[in-house]
């Protein structure tokens, strides 16, 4: 069943070039100085300032896993874009919904830190 | 059968294979690839569960110092620049790969080790100077999921630096050989990985943190 394939061949498989590493790492250069100097400079303020650098670290994300990572450009069945999706899907379910079910735990009862009122309802 | 596979396998790199032969996939690159791919997916999980609870426990500092008091920015936007470096370094160096270049292939290498060896460096200077201050991990629950968050990062760092040594030596006295090229591969995948593991630690941790 171990059909090996030569170094050529191998070298095949491998989708990184100079450019899409420069590309890559000048967009994540930028990305970062922006969302660092918008924290330091304190350009926007409150939730707008936490969405944007939010935005940004997700779209720093999808540069490296597409330019770095190479996600979805390996051949076909492409099998590794099956499982990132997946992992994605659960990475969402875990996090969302733990944050849910705390959040709400926290207003019900934590507010005030009034156990006795807590214990009446 | 191996002929078959062989043949079927580079039938892959065409746009439209015929996918009524069964999984193509069955060389040693191509499963190893794949493997270290589950692994590096699991690990992101571990990594979520991580800033889940990091995220839940961020307010609850008992009195302690809470993170904007904790956290100095430049100190990890150097640490941001640094680890970003040390990724396009491996990728260069995986590209000397490419060409057979086995000095220009141990020159990135190099400088991608240094690069993570000085990361490794600043972050244990920040954790010894928290702990000197008295906020160790000991102190409350945000300090607990910090260094829990963030010292995960720094040991896979510490263990993709030794992964990374004997990259260096296996390299240099056996060349660039099927089996070497392969490691290789895997190595600049797992420490693309932990870069982007760190853009999030940077984000949440440190600019939300002091927002």
């Amino acid at each position: 069943m171990n059909s090996d394939l030569s170094l050529k061949e191998i070298k095949k498989e491998w989708h990184g070039t100079y450019k899409s590493y420069l590309i890559g790492f000048s967009l994540s250069l930028i990305l970062t100085c922006i969302s660092f100097s918008l924290v330091v400079g304190d350009l926007l303020s409150g939730q707008n300032l936490v969405y944007t650098v939010l935005g940004l670290a997700i779209l720093q994300a999808i540069v490296q896993l597409l330019l770095f990572l190479h996600v979805g450009q390996e051949a076909k069945p492409r099998w590794e874009t099956i499982i990132f999706c997946f992992t994605v899907m659960v990475l969402l379910i875990v996090v969302v919904g733990s944050l849910w079910i705390m959040n709400d735990l926290e207003q019900r009862m934590m507010t005030g830190m009034n156990r006795e009122q807590v214990a009446h309802d | 059968m191996k002929d078959s596979l062989t043949i079927h396998h580079k039938d892959t790199l065409e746009l439209n294979p015929d996918l009524s032969i069964p999984d193509p996939h069955q060389d040693t690159y191509s499963k190893t690839i794949l493997g270290f791919w589950m692994y590096l997916m699991t690990d992101c999980l571990v990594f979520a569960s991580l800033f889940c609870t990091y995220a839940i426990l961020h307010r609850e500092t008992f009195g302690g110092p809470s993170s904007r008091e904790l956290f100095d920015l430049t100190t990890a936007f150097i640490e941001t620049m640094i680890l970003l470096f040390s990724s396009v370094t491996c990728g260069f160096g995986m590209l000397a790969a490419l060409k057979d270049e086995k000095r220009k292939v141990l020159f990135w290498l190099a400088i991608s080790f240094l690069l993570g060896a000085s990361f490794i460096f600043i972050e244990l200077r920040e954790f010894s100077e928290f702990v000197h201050a008295g906020h160790d991990w000991t102190k409350s629950a945000f300090l607990s999921a910090f260094f829990a968050l963030v010292g995960t990062h720094g040991l896979h760092v510490s263990f993709g630096l030794l992964w990374l040594a004997v990259m260096m030596g296996q390299i240099h006295y056996a060349g660039i050989t099927v089996d070497t090229f392969r490691r290789l591969s895997v190595f600049s995948l797992f420490w693309h990985f932990l870069d982007l593991i760190w853009i999030f630690i940077f984000t949440f941790v440190y600019l939300m943190g002091v927002i």
